[in-house]
């Protein structure tokens, strides 16, 4: 292992992570709530609960959030994928699936569920941290490269 | 009154939250991608992004155990569960590989669908179909 440097921004990250840690600590004694995105979009997907427009509304804060970066402070996030369609597409069923059936994602297990100590969340985050190490040392070190 | 503060209060929340991904890199698929290659060239910016976040994160549910109800009243929804479950481990465990395939998790995802990228939107549509497939045919996870 050797630490990259070049790519490494500890100043963004502790600030944005504050924000973040900030965010779902005001969520939960506002709205009573864990702030888990997985979970909150999955709760739009069943109807007969019938709180669709308060998930909705959060939902669209996200979209938006890049709009008022970049008015309010001209930021535009870089962005490189380097995974193709196909791999998109089944990346994105096994993250859905994946924080369903595990009951929360980065979110709702890693931030929120490491801030109130919940035995649950340290073993989910250290299980999504475990596969996604090994998926990545597969992907780019065995298989080598760029998908 | 109070169910249109809500609702701000909500789009707000969502606001300040895809401000502090993006702020903190974490809408950059390829930045998580050189945190979980762990045996290459490391980037370890999603330590100090998960460090600021629970130090943070911990006063604030410090707090919320003086609380009864939530400020927008109604009852407190914290999980309260402590069972290790397969369900948990096994879907966490699937939920790592597809963040490592792709470097989207679920909330920097829907952000990059705000900024346009093609390709989050195609994640977030297959992410929309994982979680019916499992609440359609996988009950585990409510028990």
């Amino acid at each position: 292992m050797t630490i990259n440097w070049l790519d490494f921004t500890p100043g963004p990250a502790l600030l944005g992570g504050m924000i973040l840690g900030l965010t779902a600590a005001l969520y939960v004694n506002l709205h009573g709530r864990i702030l888990g995105i997985s979970g909150i979009v999955s709760g739009l997907l069943r109807r007969e609960q019938g709180d669709q427009l308060w998930r909705l509304a959060l939902v669209c804060g996200l979209m938006t959030a890049p709009f008022w970066a970049s008015i309010l402070f001209g930021i535009t996030p870089l962005q490189i994928i380097d995974a193709n369609w196909l791999s998109v597409i089944c990346a994105g069923l096994m993250v859905g699936f994946g924080a369903t059936y595990g009951s929360g994602c980065t979110s709702g297990h890693g931030i929120c569920g490491l801030s109130r100590l919940s035995p649950r969340s340290l073993v989910a985050t250290g299980a999504f941290m475990l596969s996604g190490f090994i998926t990545v040392f597969v992907i780019r070190h065995v298989l080598g490269g760029a998908q | 009154m109070k169910k249109h503060f809500n609702l701000v209060s909500q789009y707000l929340i969502g606001v300040f939250f895809g401000m502090g991904l993006i702020i903190s890199g974490m809408t950059n698929p390829q930045k998580i991608l050189n945190f979980l290659d762990i045996t290459g060239n490391w980037d370890p910016s999603l330590i100090f992004v998960m460090g600021g976040a629970v130090a943070v994160g911990l006063a604030g549910f410090y707090l919320l155990t003086k609380r009864s109800e939530a400020f927008f009243g109604g009852a407190l929804h914290v999980p309260k569960r402590r069972d290790i479950t397969k369900p948990l481990v096994i879907g966490s465990f699937l939920f790592g590989i597809g963040w490592g395939v792709a470097g989207f998790c679920p909330g920097p995802a829907i952000v990059s669908v705000g900024l346009g990228q093609p390709k989050a939107l195609v994640f977030v549509l297959a992410m929309l179909i994982g979680m019916v497939i499992c609440n359609r045919f996988f009950t585990a996870h409510k028990n």
